[in-house]
């Protein structure tokens, strides 16, 4: 199987193009599996109204603290007699949207930092970098601590906290493959075919970040749900009585002694999601290695 | 008849860390219609530079700081970023020394090989397509049909170069800048592309400037040849002539390296001893006169100019002076 996977890769480099995406998920068990728990998850938030047995935010003051296969309520209930499963479910539609915002804040933000940045060299190199280096000297979450701090909490706050805080990641990686890309003979060559700068950048060296861009891209949406969560579990990020996973885990943590499902099944649900777009992330950097591609 | 280019006088210079290196210094020279000129000299001698001037694509270290580049009367050095977007990929094309990265690997060939008409002129993707598989059977690349849609990786080098031959030629420019076109490939396949470019020179009409360091080269395709050392032109003259009777040391060593194969027995190799000069730190008088083993005191004071010695011209005091470059160099 891997020796099929390997001749796959040499002989049919990855393409950015959808045809591409099908070699690629065709040649790499891995990547498939991934992304089929990815989409899996995004299923659920999607469809969360429709497949949730319960109204996530009804209270129920007789089934409070039901523990998990509770009749009528497979993950329990919390101290509400809240259903949890519909909770955890409904979570999803919180936490895969604000990482996917954040993600693309940080995309675009540093997407633009790291094109001008490596296409035009020089000082304005020199200025953004510092800016990104001056962003990066900040461990991650406590950036986006104070972002929403200064912003003040929220959800919105939150996707733009960890949004910021995923610029310098992008703005470096960008810079890193401009400069590469800038190297290579085709730019010039296009240049000389009296393409303008602008067309350069647009149609040709944008798709080739693509494949870089895309793997950090799942790799970053794990932290940015992790993010979320640390955001919402501090009361920065969602508040009540929005059911979502951080918040959840915060709400549940009181009652960690008695009824440790309440805080233990939203952080179920994190580990799964973080784990899935990390090994998606994983699987896609393998598989687009430029060392295997002919 | 009137220069389709004529560069007169021009500097460009490349502010390094190292210092400012006069990467093209007092360059002049024409082209016509479409003929042939070689452009010959070693790494770093001013070749690209020369070649990257005429097209106004200097890196960003670099500045064109005096002459002109006429080109159909219009200086180019007086033209807007824009106007000179227009003469690049239509009047002016230009190939490369590298075809392995000279194609964008993410786009399929026939949609880069008509890139330049969709630019300039702004035709619709079927069409590009159409001209696409056109282009690539006029280069000599066969099943062209099936080529265009497959991607730059499946291509070999001595394909590659043919397509961005094809790429520089779709909007017929009247002059083509090929720099270093084979150097980067087989020996079998240099001589195709070789031919493939006399041909389309022939049939087309389009001039050509060939940058190149073999000699051998220049000989199979150029009228004219120019060679250039330290970023100046040394010598100038037909090519035949050149050959013939080199008037430039530096010119007589490069053609007294090549190894001859008609050789009795086992001749010994003759390399130009030395090394390029450093660009930063040129010698006072004659850049050449440190490897230079005809050189008189009169090279360390002042350096020549180029006059007309023999049928061509040179930038020597001594073949200025009358003496001949004929065998005493060889020290015994």
């Amino acid at each position: 199987m891997s020796t099929t996977s390997a001749l796959l890769t040499t002989e049919e480099p990855i393409r950015r193009t959808p045809v591409g995406l099908l070699v690629l998920l065709r040649g790499h068990p891995r990547v498939t599996a991934a992304s089929v728990l990815v989409a899996l998850l995004f299923l659920i938030a999607l469809l969360a109204p429709f497949i949730s047995p319960h109204d996530p935010l009804a209270v129920n003051a007789d089934d409070s603290y039901l523990p998990p296969f509770a009749p009528g309520h497979w993950l329990g209930t919390d101290e509400l007699g809240r259903d949890l499963l519909s909770r955890v479910l409904w979570g999803a539609r919180v936490s895969l949207p604000v990482a996917f915002v954040a993600v693309g804040v940080g995309v675009v933000g540093g997407g633009i930092i790291g094109l001008a940045s490596g296409y035009a060299g020089g000082f304005t190199d020199l200025l953004l970098m510092r800016v990104v280096d001056a962003l990066l000297a900040f461990p991650g979450l406590i950036l986006a601590i104070a972002i929403v701090a200064a912003l003040g909490p929220g959800l919105r706050n939150a996707m733009i906290a960890i949004g910021i805080v995923a610029i310098p990641v992008y703005a470096r990686l960008v810079r890193a493959v401009t400069l590469q890309l800038k190297q290579l003979e085709f730019v010039t060559a296009t240049r000389s075919l009296g393409a303008s700068p602008s067309r350069l950048i647009l149609r040709h060296i944008i798709p080739n970040l693509l494949n870089p861009v895309i793997v950090q891209i799942s790799l970053s949406a794990g932290f940015a749900i992790l993010a979320e969560a640390t955001l919402s579990f501090l009361g920065l990020g969602a508040q009540v009585p929005t059911p979502d996973w951080g918040q959840m885990i915060n709400t549940g943590a009181a009652f960690l002694a008695n009824d440790p499902w309440l805080a233990i099944i939203p952080g179920i649900a994190i580990s799964i999601t973080v784990y899935s777009f990390n090994f998606l992330g994983d699987s896609l950097r393998d598989a687009l290695d430029p060392r295997l591609r002919g | 008849m009137a220069h389709l280019l004529e560069l007169d006088d021009v500097h460009t210079q490349l502010t390094l860390k190292e210092g400012v290196v006069r990467a093209v210094d007092g360059v002049s020279f024409h082209v016509d219609p479409g003929e042939t000129l070689g452009i010959v000299g070693e790494s770093g001698s001013g070749k690209s530079m020369t070649a990257l001037s005429i097209m106004r694509l200097l890196p960003r270290s670099g500045r064109i700081t005096a002459g002109t580049i006429r080109f159909k009367g219009k200086d180019l050095t007086d033209l807007s970023e824009g106007e000179m977007e227009e003469i690049r990929g239509t009047e002016i094309a230009m190939i490369f020394q590298d075809p392995m990265t000279s194609l964008n690997p993410v786009y399929r060939v026939g949609w880069q090989v008509s890139e330049p008409l969709r630019i300039h002129r702004h035709i619709s993707s079927s069409a590009a397509m159409t001209a696409a598989v056109g282009l690539l059977k006029k280069v000599g690349i066969p099943e062209a049909e099936k080529r265009v849609s497959q991607y730059p990786h499946v291509f070999s080098g001595g394909m590659r170069q043919r397509a961005m031959i094809a790429m520089g030629l779709s909007t017929s420019p009247s002059l083509l800048i090929a720099d270093e076109p084979t150097t980067a490939l087989d020996v079998t396949i240099q001589a195709q592309i070789l031919e493939l470019l006399g041909n389309l020179n022939r049939d087309s009409g389009t001039a050509t400037i060939l940058i190149t360091h073999n000699l051998g080269v220049v000989a199979g395709m150029c009228e004219r040849v120019i060679v250039m050392y330290a970023g100046r032109i040394v010598e100038e003259g037909r090519t035949e002539d050149v050959f013939a009777k080199p008037e430039h040391p530096y010119t007589w060593s490069l053609l007294r390296s090549i190894p001859r194969l008609d050789a009795e027995g086992h001749e010994p190799l003759h390399p130009i001893e030395g090394s390029p000069p450093d660009m930063t730190q040129l010698p006072t008088g004659c850049k050449f006169r440190p490897r230079c083993q005809f050189a008189i005191d009169r090279c360390a004071a002042e350096e020549p100019g180029m006059q007309p010695v023999g049928r061509q011209v040179a930038r020597c005091w001594v073949t200025q002076g009358g003496a001949s470059l004929d065998g005493p160099g060889d020290g015994g």
